[in-house]
């Protein structure tokens, strides 16, 4: 094969020739090296899995671990730490007890839950949407609506206040460096983050609200075992980080990928109940979805035919899995009516996103509001010409110049 | 049609009920799957086919109804 030898390692991440577009190797590794050896830039080495069932059956299978913390498992980012996935967040629960977690923190992020946060949530787009109105054509999408929307969201959720948002999103960026920040910038903005997160825990002990870290606080103390300081300190770090950074990148890809070829927004704009099928449809063509979910193996395993010895780090390559011929018909076209869409964008298995009703609620919500009060809405420049968000484990758009 | 989930395969995703709401819904002290109707009406098939289908954690079964 010409790609994906021993001898012949790819760079991972892999470049793509522009924002919107998936890497040009990608079709290549699905159809002829679908595990193939990457050099990632910790300069570790590791198995890029690119075809829909493989990435599908690695998420769901436990002996694929995320033990990233292991003495042989690769790092991941360029930083000595290795970054966010073989830190302590990832690390700080014992698997036994992630179910048990997952429940507690479930509750709150319940699709009947999410539905009825709705109407605040288009509300205050519709607020964000007034102010770019008030500041004019051409506007930064991103900064205006995409940014602070699902940071509102999850500030409410966790009762933090929303007018820290700019503290949070530089502690987010390093927390999610991948190559972008040096391990001392790195540890220096999470001393930080953990200081404020633990004085609004330890204020939160004091004076208790109605927000999900009142909740969970009043649970650690009758269920100790499971959550302890440290693991609720990780729970509501991990809940504001996951909470408004995915999302904010979102909004902007998927408004980029309707306006890229304005015959989509069209579309919607004739048939707005489209509106759900298009979201879901976005979360499987963006092919800016980021690095991928790591997993590493403890015992030898097969993957899609090919053996995978014990050790092995394995990077499942999202965004490729849903680009996948053999699962969806005309894969590389966006077709806003596709169902079902059985789109791994929020991972698979007992560790798939635990907001992602949270994340299709808001997605859903911001695009009605925007086809509502924005018809004429488009790409205020070429979309060849909108640049990715660089150097971290998520990937976006810097931004998104529109015009109305 | 014959619908059964599988309680400890959930991971409270909500991926079912927003598909298929008439179906599914989830325990509000845990986000665990509640399965409202185990044999659902004809014109309710294709929103649970879909449901498990987008299941995350495949946790949704549909066998054909004896």
């Amino acid at each position: 094969m010409a790609r994906g030898d021993a001898d012949q390692k790819l760079d991972y991440p892999l470049p793509a020739p522009t924002a919107l577009e998936p890497p040009v190797e990608w079709a290549d590794l699905r159809g002829r090296c679908p595990v193939a050896p990457v050099t990632l830039p910790s300069g570790d080495t590791a198995s890029l899995l690119t075809r829909y069932d493989d990435v599908r059956q690695v998420l769901s299978d436990p002996r694929f671990t995320r033990h990233l913390n292991a003495p042989d498992a690769a790092r991941i980012a360029a930083n000595e730490s290795g970054g966010v996935f073989n830190g302590a967040l990832a690390s700080a629960m014992p698997e036994e007890t992630h179910q048990q977690w997952r429940r507690l923190v479930s509750k709150w992020f319940t699709a009947k839950r999410m539905t009825r946060l709705r109407p605040g949530i288009e509300a205050m787009a519709d607020r964000l949407v007034d102010a770019m109105v008030e500041h004019g054509a051409p506007a930064d999408l991103r900064s205006m609506l995409g940014f602070p929307l699902p940071v509102w969201v999850i500030c409410d959720m966790l009762g933090v206040p929303e007018t820290d948002r700019d503290r949070f999103a530089y502690w987010s960026n390093t927390l999610l460096s991948l190559t972008r920040y040096t391990q001392d910038e790195i540890d220096a903005a999470q001393a930080e983050f953990r200081a404020y997160m633990a004085d609004h825990i330890a204020a939160t002990r004091q004076d208790p609200g109605e927000d999900l870290i009142s909740e969970l606080i009043a649970t650690s103390e009758s269920h100790g075992q499971v959550l302890p300081d440290e693991a609720l300190l990780a729970t509501a770090q991990g809940l504001l980080v996951a909470g408004h950074e995915t999302t904010s990148n979102m909004i902007g890809k998927m408004v980029g990928m309707l306006l890229a070829d304005r015959r989509r927004w069209e579309a919607l704009l004739d048939d707005p109940s489209l509106v759900r099928t298009a979201v879901e449809e976005a979360l499987r063509m963006d092919a800016n979805g980021g690095f991928g979910i790591p997993r590493y193996i403890t015992e030898d395993a097969e993957v899609g035919g090919t053996r995978v010895p014990r050790g092995t780090t394995v990077v499942c390559n999202l965004s490729a899995a849903n680009r996948d011929e053999r699962v969806f018909p005309d894969a590389d076209q966006m077709d806003l009516t596709r169902s079902p869409n059985t789109h791994l964008a929020f991972g698979a298995g007992s560790h798939s996103c635990l907001g992602q009703s949270l994340a299709r609620t808001e997605l859903q919500a911001v695009l009605s509001v925007l086809l509502r009060r924005l018809p004429s809405l488009e790409l205020a420049v070429a979309p060849e010409d909108l640049a990715r968000v660089d150097g971290l484990v998520v990937g976006g758009l810097q931004e998104l110049p529109v015009r109305w | 049609m014959k619908v059964s989930v599988d309680e400890d395969k959930c991971c409270g995703a909500g991926s079912c009920v927003l598909a298929a709401p008439d179906v599914f819904d989830q325990r509000d002290e845990d986000g665990v799957v509640v399965l409202l109707n185990a044999e659902p009406p004809a014109e309710l098939h294709a929103a649970v086919r879909e449901a498990a289908d987008v299941c995350p954690a495949a946790a949704i079964t549909l066998r054909a109804a004896p």
